[in-house]
């Protein structure tokens, strides 16, 4: 490219990038701009004077229960859910691509239908055992499920298992290892990447959720932040948009500090197996 | 020794799939199984369910007067929202595909959107964008075209603000063709310029059908999910579908029916015939693929 080709180029593409992550900018200046400023200039990017009192007063909540709760909330839910899915999922997955057992091909389909199985489907029958579990209103409903491994997560991970040469296991066996230690000492290291690509997106998957914490909750206390977030638009709380829009740019921040910091895995896991992000 | 060392291979198999296994059949298998059941019965979760048979899917086609609607909307939605975020996609991952250093940091600015896009602080930010005072009328105003009325409350714009919305979210689609796009050999073009082709030809000759797997692929998985949307439409339509059901797609619908109804043997009826179309779908997009996916193993 010749120089005011290149200049042409950069300017055009950046002039979309800006116009793309334009609302997500808009989003946060709005955060800090004050209530009757918010609206009337819309279009500007850049406060007449910082308003940081939106924070105060988004942060304040509900009937008593503050961000504080729900972030708390959020956090609980995700961090344990994603521990729980890296987990059985890396196990699964070197059951799956390691072993040779009675049945395993029929798992193996089974998974992969699971996968493309619409969650709709199953959204009724769930709720009635849950119910019947006696599970409604707690934390246990959004949580469980993950621990029986999550078919994206095997799926990738085996992906990552079979570039593992099989003359590692074979060394390992050699040496006196079972099974369990080649997964613990020999394929565990190498999976890492596969790892940590998989705990971003279940962080990701869970913090975003919103239908499941809508069914499953009721009662305000136990909201994560997502489901609070919908508070902002009910009823008496109408009108404190400097809060909302604090409180939605205060959500998103976990997401994208992760992002930043984990670029790199979250480019290659979506390269490499398709997964929507 | 052998037969022993097989066996306990056969153990230690099922030891490490127990997740699954255990988790498949209670958490998918028994649940598929009693919504198929639910589906033929009148459940409202406080009686036990009775039999009504085919009652729930005569219902749904002769009866509900809001299902066509729904079932409008939602193709709307799938097959204007899925095509244009694809091409969108592509367009910007082959003007990327070209550029040197700043890639990376263009590629982040367009990935943003889809990583933040199915949260509900974005829903309620597009819910403010397209509102009656919100950027887009205001950064209207400003070349002059006075519009007053909110996009979300109007009916023929309303579901058109939720299209807008998936098809801003085209990143991740655009990292995988930036992926494909990695992978086509340089000198295939340098030959083709050679040959005489031009960039249309380059395009329609080489790029196309090189990353017509990888079109499959997103298209198929794009395809089921947009069937799925649920977040933004219930945050944007504030759980309600409107205005005049414009925003009330499938998903929302069968949400509606179950949890603010109570209706779960009709709600389980609706499941199934969205797995039915889903399936079908699916298999439409496999069937036509041979005519337009190119697998470069077959020659050529």
């Amino acid at each position: 490219m010749t120089k005011s080709g290149r200049i042409l180029y950069h300017t055009l593409v950046g002039l979309f990038a800006l116009c793309m992550t334009y609302p997500i900018l808009w989003l946060a200046a709005s955060s800090l701009k004050p209530n009757h400023e918010i609206f009337t200039t819309a279009y500007s990017l850049i406060p007449n004077k910082l308003e940081f009192s939106n924070y105060a007063t988004g942060w304040k909540g509900f009937a008593g229960t503050t961000f504080g709760t729900f972030f708390k909330n959020s956090f609980i839910i995700v961090i344990i859910s994603t521990i729980g899915a890296v987990v059985s999922s890396a196990l699964v997955a070197f059951g799956l691509a390691r072993t040779r057992f009675f049945g395993q091909k029929f798992w193996f389909a089974c998974m992969m239908i699971t996968m493309m199985l619409p969650h709709d489907v199953v959204i009724v029958p769930q709720y009635v055992m849950f119910a019947n579990f006696g599970w409604i209103s707690t934390f246990k409903p959004l949580i469980v499920p993950h621990f029986f491994g999550v078919p994206f997560f095997i799926f990738l991970i085996m992906q990552f298992i079979r570039t593992i040469p099989r003359e590692l296991d074979e060394a390992a066996r050699i040496d006196g290892c079972s099974k369990y230690g080649i997964f613990i000492r020999v394929v565990v290291p190498l999976i890492v990447p596969a790892l940590i690509t998989c705990s971003i997106f279940s962080f990701y998957w869970r913090w975003d959720d919103f239908i499941n914490p809508l069914i499953y909750l009721n009662q305000p206390e136990k909201y994560p932040v997502s489901l609070a977030l919908k508070l902002f638009l009910d009823g008496e709380s109408l009108n404190n948009w400097g809060g909302m829009f604090a409180m939605a740019t205060l959500s998103l921040l976990p997401v994208v500090i992760v992002f930043f910091i984990f670029q790199k895995y979250i480019v290659e896991g979506i390269s490499t197996t398709g997964l929507k992000g | 020794m052998m037969n022993r060392l097989r066996e306990n291979e056969h153990i230690t198999g099922y030891v490490f799939s127990a997740p699954f296994v255990l988790g498949f059949l209670i958490f998918t298998l028994y649940p598929i199984l009693s919504s198929l059941y639910y589906s033929f019965t009148n459940y409202n979760l406080m009686e036990a369910p009775s039999w009504l048979g085919l009652g729930n899917y005569e219902r749904m086609f002769t009866e509900d007067d809001k299902i066509g609607k729904s079932f409008q909307v939602t193709f709307t939605y799938v097959f204007a929202s899925v095509p244009l975020r694809l091409i969108f996609a592509l367009f910007v991952a082959m003007i990327l595909n070209t550029a040197t250093k700043a890639v990376g940091l263009y590629r982040s600015a367009f990935y943003l959107p889809s990583l933040i896009g199915g949260s509900v602080a974005v829903a309620i930010m597009w819910q403010q964008i397209f509102g009656d005072q919100g950027l887009v009328n205001s950064a209207l105003s400003l070349f002059g075209i006075e519009s007053s009325t909110s996009w979300i409350g109007n009916p023929s714009t309303a579901l058109w603000t939720l299209i807008a919305l998936s098809v801003w979210q085209f990143g991740s689609s655009m990292i995988i063709f930036l992926a494909g796009l990695k992978n086509i050999p340089k000198d295939y073009y340098e030959a083709a310029s050679v040959d005489g082709a031009n960039a249309v030809h380059r395009f329609f000759k080489i790029t196309l059908p090189l990353l017509s797997p990888i079109i499959l692929f997103n298209l198929t998985l794009q395809t089921i999910s947009a069937f799925l949307t649920f977040t933004p439409a219930y945050i944007i339509s504030r759980g309600e579908g409107g205005p005049l059901d414009q925003t009330l797609l499938y998903s929302l619908y069968l949400y509606r029916k179950a949890f603010s109804h109570f209706e779960m043997g009709y709600a389980s009826a609706l499941a199934w015939v969205m797995l039915v179309i889903v399936g079908v779908l699916t298999l439409l997009i496999f069937r036509s693929s041979t005519r337009w996916v190119h697998y470069e193993s077959k020659g050529d």
